[in-house]
């Protein structure tokens, strides 16, 4: 029998609720997904049974996993981070201006790191082979971006607003609009790939992926935040979105760049 | 919410990792992803293997990233493992000289992945090992592991991580020699066999 909406958002409810008892029963709180989420049914078969194994880094601090790979300007160009700008003609859409912070957990810059998103076109259509989605492709838009975090962590993109899109989840699945992220940190330990959103989208609660990170506060800064002041006149909307990566770090190691 | 108060500890919360889903084959991999080693380097092994999901069915579409020091157990601070050409945009790659000690690699359409990088060198109290970080579809959150190289018995005896664990979960995180220089890791989500994720706190 075909997976309706109504069955998804039952299991959603039912996710949110056991969240709900774990905290009243003392439980911390979840600022990640669990991998084991089924309303996402591809989790179904992909998550480990067993519980990671821990590893104390204050235990040794030459794990390799303490520091991180670098990345400098010859891994970029300087119009990576424009994805208005990489083909002849100008993409259909609405033009977005993206930027924030990308921060450790100690609200530390990360600075110099590599930052790469990719994302559909305003119709909603990923530039990939394997897309099925029959909405039209933009040959002006890839949908690919990169940059470096400056010295204040700093990263900006210029794109235009992705469309939604629908998936195979289940019946009348469709993803909100997003932006994939994938950030390094100044150790590996702290590699995070993601997902922005933008304010106010009516398919938040429909939405398996987005409703994995059960608790309300942490799904929140998945979402980014309408600012006036980062809008460009006569050209783009601006959107705020600080990144806080987690995981420990070398913090008594000298950061060498 | 989203623009965090760095002034107040609580309020800088973890930003919650998603999945890297189906569609970043032609945002994230590069051309020589898994070419880590320079050009004719005489420590250069081979790394491959599969990725499986719980039913043992290879993922098409699972990534997985390497890390790690070179033969002599330094971390490479060097840049340019996905160096560009500034005027068509295009990927240069690697310069075959330098190690940056980091890869990328997509399995591919049978679920297979391989590497070609330095035999990584003792660091601290572990064996030597290469970090790695998997992403796939359907994995809400990536997974660390590391794969120790066979042969010496005495390091991977005394390795911390490897020491705390149940012989078969054990091995899983032990490449099968093949010969060569060349080595096999494959990486099992679920199930029988599974291998041994990392948590670092
Ligand atoms: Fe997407």
């Amino acid at each position: 029998m075909a997976l309706t909406q109504q069955d998804i958002d039952q299991e959603i409810a039912a996710e949110r609720a056991a969240y709900g008892k774990r905290i009243a029963d003392g439980a911390p709180v979840e600022h990640q997904p669990r991998r084991d989420y089924a309303p996402y049914r591809s989790s179904v078969l992909r998550h480990p049974k067993q519980p990671p194994v821990a590893i104390d880094v204050a235990q040794d601090p030459e794990l390799v996993e303490l520091f991180s790979p670098a990345f400098g300007e010859r891994d970029i160009t300087e119009i990576d981070n424009d994805l208005t700008r990489h083909h002849r003609g100008e993409p259909i859409g609405e033009r977005i201006t993206v930027s924030g912070r990308l921060l450790d957990r100690d609200g530390r810059p990360v600075r110099g790191q590599l930052v790469e998103i990719w994302q559909a076109n305003s119709a909603g259509r990923y530039a990939h082979r394997r897309e099925q989605h029959d909405a039209p492709l933009d040959p002006n838009f890839t949908g690919v971006g990169r940059t470096l975090t400056d010295d204040s962590g700093h990263y900006r993109f210029t794109t235009v607003q992705p469309g939604p899109y629908p998936w195979r989840n289940h019946v009348n699945a469709w993803r909100p609009a997003h932006i994939h992220f994938s950030v390094f940190g100044s150790a590996f330990t702290q590699r995070l790939v993601t997902q922005m959103y933008f304010p106010n989208d009516p398919l938040f609660p429909y939405d398996p992926i987005l409703q994995s990170v059960t608790d309300d506060a942490a799904r929140q800064r998945l979402i980014a935040t309408y600012d006036h002041g980062l809008s460009v006149p006569e050209f783009s909307l601006g959107y705020h979105w600080d990144l806080v990566l987690d995981g420990p770090n070398a913090t008594w190691i000298e950061e060498g760049r | 919410m989203t623009k965090i108060d760095t002034s107040r500890p609580e309020s800088v919360l973890p930003t919650p990792s998603h999945t890297v889903g189906p569609f970043y084959g032609y945002a994230l991999p590069f051309p020589g992803g898994g070419d880590i080693a320079p050009v004719g380097h005489p420590d250069t092994i081979t790394v491959q293997g599969y990725v499986y999901d719980g039913e043992g069915n290879p993922l098409p579409d699972a990534l997985v990233e390497l890390w790690g020091p070179g033969p002599d157990g330094r971390v490479p601070t060097t840049d340019g493992s996905m160096r560009r050409d500034p005027s068509t945009g295009g990927h240069l790659g690697r310069n075959g000289v330098q190690f940056t000690g980091w890869g990328r690699i997509q399995t591919d359409a049978d679920g297979h992945w391989y590497a070609r990088t330095l035999r990584p060198g003792a660091r601290g109290r572990s064996a030597p090992y290469l970090s790695v970080c998997v992403f796939a579809r359907g994995l809400l959150v990536h997974l660390f592991t590391r794969i120790y190289l066979p042969g010496d018995r005495a390091a991977l005896a005394a390795d911390p991580l490897l020491a705390g664990l149940a012989e078969e979960r054990r091995d899983t995180l032990i490449a099968q020699d093949g010969g060569d220089g060349t080595y096999r890791f494959d990486i099992r989500l679920q199930g029988e066999g599974e291998t041994v994720f990392l948590e670092f706190r």
